[in-house]
């Protein structure tokens, strides 16, 4: 694995290889976004086909039963197997360039996390091929669940058990990288608002996720190996998985939006260009936001019954949440506000989230009234919020920083005209579908249904709807075109492609070597390059090493091998309720490959390699020419 | 990443005084210890003494408190000042224990039927 | 410096465990692994209470028939134990005597040991002489994930050590190996956190009714 071979023409097993094997923050960035884009696709066409259905009334392009299974698969992908990679890709790719590392806490860690998260994923969309996918909707109520013929939603369990897993791992690689690995003089506040919001959202993710595996445990061995937790006949209760999956999903919410209002503050400032108004206040709305969204989770459970004060607690403390959110709003008004703005693709969809975002959040103040929830719970009113918070400020938070980051990741660059009319059809769509559905559901038109009556009133305000999913589909197909064409595109080979870069990833030049920084950077403030910028110095940074060896970790095909030994324990359990013989023999199989795979890991010991001065500097000036990295 | 560390040989003086230090904390953390081994008798001697529930029940829960406190602080250093990020470490603890607090005030008051 | 450096006594670090970065990452690590498993806990403990004596009609097991103190208090003094001799091997490995990290690991598996055959002839005995299967009633199934969790991380730990005494029989105590005991030891001690509540909670307050 000695290095300097890295962009010399490599054979396609060799690179196949490099990617199952690789611990690079980098690739594994790369491998994070384009699994996330991948499994985004599948679940945008599940959409559209419940679009389609939706179109007219009484419509049979779809039965009732596919109708169930696409929109628990839509949902149930989107938010584990779409945006959270998606936004992870940003986080591996970003967050050690951000603080000035060479790469995560745990590297080995990192590509396990992946792995696993991908292997679940495949696991969960081989039950469209294996006798029906889950079709009890993405929040799967035990009530309903528990009662499922099938194996859909055993696939549904145990392939998000898998990736959770694997989620879990990144989130507390995350947290360790940030609190340990920072550059010298990177104090926490001097941190970029998108390093924080990773931060806290892997805390979320670190608090949130374990009462999902326990609530997917609880249904797996209800399901699978006749347990009694949600069955009342047997002393059960399944308010207790309304209970554990709210507990987790709530913040799954924030799990999301976090690092997207991350993703805004850092383009916001570049294209204003000005610093980001109110940084510490912005740091303590996300720290706040991440901890009231814990509080909040039974908003989600209002009509269950539980009783005037619980729910009185649990609208007031929602209700809370829009205190530092609307904090975060101003805060990014005011930073645009007197900045020489430059408008970009990046900062056209900045523009476009602001309102969007808003409109979706006070919807939400809306439901967070108790009384008022009664009404709206169930209906289109919460489809359309919901999306109004996920699509208008998520995707569009994902897409914005695609183009923004595009030439770190990549070193090429998107189509800065095809990008506006990406932008423009799909934020169009977005309002065509979604708006209407507002009031369609204050009109009384229940979610999840898979058809509806004609005349009611509802079938023009559908059939736009649909136009819209249309739109959206379009513009998504457009975005992946632009994507295929930047392969053909200049290579950026420059620091600072957007021209006012602020945090430190704007100082290295793509493409950015897999050491990252050949010294380790001296952090003088908040927005470093900045500085280092305005006081001319032409590296971009001061260092605070001197040139010399780096210590790198070693790659291992260990992380994949442990999630296939997962992968294939799931297939035991999956099949152990039909009493086939092979099943437990098959279970123990992949925990036994697993665990082996674990002590060969422990047994051997990985030192890591390292990586000689005459090395970085030969590569260096391979990648920049003359004189390297200057 | 494991260059940032320099190999420095201790006087006899530091390494003689360092050795007396470990052994004086070892006996600390025996006698805390033998703490935690009292409070588990006294716990499981009041439930079978017998008394009202409503004395034992805050009783032992104050003890297995204590204990707890005991393991994190004292065997699990967590109160040690010189470790690395133990301000963010006792954090997140704390949180996670809050959170934690609410999911047992949640299944004990909202769970019921 | 090379993590395989060869010490002495004296050049031993005050704080090996900490003393390379590795080591640091490890030591976050370990303490924030441990905080989502608190979370994990709580949910099953959570969730144990609600369901606590639940069961079918007419259902003829409660806690305060089933449990017994005896075995409860054998169980928590081993483990209890168990958290002292790591405790022991953390004080050997400052004074870095390798043989009296091994020895005290070593003792510490042995207990481990000991409490998990308690735990495995616990259940034996439920299941078969009281017919309170993990199918039982919702109780029974709580009970089971509850006490089975608490089991499996035992196991989980046991796995650990033994592994990295084997590993480390040879060789000495090295920056690579200090922060890999200390973890173990700390995820250690928090098994043992989890159980205080467990016998607190589930044998003491059971037996109480």
């Amino acid at each position: 694995m000695s290095s300097v071979a890295i962009s010399k023409k490599t054979g396609f097993g060799a690179t196949l290889w490099d990617y199952l094997t690789t611990v690079d923050h980098k690739k594994l960035g790369n491998m994070y976004f384009f699994a996330g884009l991948l499994f985004f696709a599948i679940a945008g066409f599940e959409a559209l086909l419940i679009r389609i259905q939706l179109m007219v009334p009484n419509n049979d392009f779809v039965s009732a039963g596919l109708f169930n299974e696409l929109l628990t698969m839509h949902g149930t992908t989107m938010l584990f197997l779409a945006a959270t990679p998606l936004l992870f890709g940003f986080m591996n790719a970003i967050v050690p360039l951000q603080i000035g590392a060479r790469d995560v806490a745990f590297p080995f860690l990192n590509s396990l996390g992946f792995w696993l998260f991908f292997l679940g994923a495949l696991f969960l969309h081989l039950s469209f091929f294996m006798g029906g996918a889950p079709d009890a909707g993405w929040t799967s109520y035990a009530s309903l669940s528990l009662y499922s013929p099938g194996h859909g939603i055993d696939f549904y369990v145990l392939g998000l058990q898998i990736s959770g897993a694997g989620t879990l791992i990144s989130g507390i690689n995350f947290i360790v990288t940030i609190i340990t690995m920072r550059a010298p003089g990177m104090t926490f506040m001097r941190m970029p608002l998108f390093t924080w919001t990773t931060l806290i959202s892997s805390a979320l993710i670190l608090f949130a996720f374990p009462p999902l595996t326990v609530g997917l445990f609880f249904m797996l061995v209800d399901r699978m190996f006749g347990a009694n937790f949600f069955d009342h006949t047997m002393g059960g209760n399944t308010i207790i998985w309304e209970h554990l999956f709210w507990i987790f999903g709530h913040p799954e919410v924030y799990i999301l939006v976090l690092p997207a209002f991350g993703l805004f503050s850092e383009i916001i400032p570049v294209f204003a260009r000005k610093r980001l108004f109110g940084y510490s206040s912005m740091v303590f709305a996300t720290i706040l936001i991440g901890f009231l969204g814990f509080m909040v989770w039974a908003h989600h459970m209002f009509t269950t019954g539980l009783g005037p004060t619980a729910n009185a607690i649990f609208a007031v403390a929602t209700m809370a949440i829009a205190v530092p959110t609307g904090m975060k709003v101003f805060n990014w008004i005011l930073t645009i506000w007197g900045g020489s703005i430059k408008v970009t693709v990046p900062m056209i969809y900045a523009l476009g989230f602001i309102p969007s975002f808003v409109a979706g959040g006070v919807t939400g103040v809306m439901q967070a009234t108790a009384p008022l929830d009664y009404q709206l719970h169930d209906s289109y009113f919460i489809v359309a919020h919901f999306h109004y918070v996920i699509v208008g400020g998520i995707v569009t938070a994902i897409f914005g920083a695609t183009h923004f980051y595009w030439p770190i990741m990549f070193n090429r660059v998107l189509n800065e005209k095809l990008g506006y009319i990406v932008f423009w059809v799909f934020f169009i769509g977005f309002h065509l579908t979604f708006f209407l559905q507002h009031f369609l559901g204050l009109m009384g038109m229940p979610r999840r249904v898979f058809t509806y009556q004609a005349d009611q009133g509802w079938d023009l305000y559908n059939f736009i709807s649909s136009i819209g999913a249309i739109m959206m589909g379009i513009g998504v197909i457009l975005l992946v075109v632009n994507m295929l064409l930047s392969i053909k595109g200049k290579p950026v080979n420059q620091r600072d492609y957007w021209g006012d870069g602020r945090s430190l990833e704007w100082a290295l030049v793509t493409p950015v070597p897999f050491y990252n920084f050949k010294q380790t950077p001296l952090i003088r403030g908040y927005d470093p390059y900045w500085i280092e910028k305005h006081e001319g110095n032409k590296e971009g940074m001061t260092y605070a090493e001197p040139l010399g060896d780096i210590h790198m970790p070693h790659g291992s095909i260990l992380p994949l091998i442990m999630s296939i030994g997962m992968f294939i324990a799931a297939f035991g359990a999956l099949y152990h309720p039909d009493g086939v013989s092979w099943s437990v023999p098959v279970i123990i199989l992949g925990i036994g490959i697993t665990v082996a795979c674990m002590i060969l890991r422990s047994f051997k010991d990985d030192l890591g390699y390292h990586v000689h001065k005459e090395e970085i500097i030969a590569l260096e000036e391979e990648l920049y020419g003359k004189g390297g990295n200057k | 990443m494991g260059h940032d560390t320099h190999v420095q040989e201790k006087s006899v003086a530091q390494y003689e005084f360092n050795r007396k230090k470990n052994a004086v904390e070892m006996r600390k953390q025996v006698v805390n210890f033998a703490i935690m081994i009292l409070f588990t008798f006294i716990a499981f001697a009041v439930v079978v003494a017998d008394f009202s529930p409503y004395f034992i029940k805050p009783v032992i829960l104050l003890l297995a408190g204590v204990q707890v406190a005991l393991q994190l602080y004292a065997f699990m250093h967590m109160g040690e000042k010189k470790a690395p990020f133990i301000g963010v470490i006792n954090t997140f603890v704390w949180l996670g224990a809050v959170i934690a607090f609410t999911f047992f005030l949640c299944f004990l008051t909202i769970i019921w039927w | 410096m090379d993590l395989n450096t060869k010490f002495t006594p004296k050049s031993w670090p005050d704080h090996a465990e900490q003393a390379t970065l590795e080591g640091k990452n490890k030591f976050v690590g370990i303490w924030i692994f441990i905080c989502s498993d608190i979370v994990l806990f709580a949910s099953v403990f959570a969730t144990y209470l609600s369901l606590k004596d639940k069961g079918p009609a007419g259902m003829d097991i409660s806690a305060a028939e089933l449990f017994g103190l005896e075995l409860a208090f054998v169980m928590t003094m081993l483990l209890l134990t168990s958290s002292l001799t790591s405790v022991y091997a953390m004080y050997h490995m400052k004074n870095f005597n390798s043989k009296g990290v091994l020895i005290w690991m070593g003792i510490t598996v042995l207990l481990g040991l000991g409490f998990l055959g308690l735990e495995i002839y616990e259940f034996y005995e439920y299941t078969v002489h009281e017919g309170f299967g993990f199918t039982h009633s919702a109780f029974s199934s709580s009970f089971y994930v509850l006490v089975g969790t608490h089991g499996l991380h035992v196991i989980i730990g046991l796995v650990w050590i033994t592994g990295l005494i084997i590993r480390n029989m040879k060789r000495g105590l090295n920056l690579y190996n200090a922060p890999k005991f200390f973890a173990a030891s700390i995820y250690w001690h928090f098994i043992d956190v989890v159980w205080v509540f467990i016998f607190t909670v589930v044998y003491l307050m059971g037996v109480l009714g």
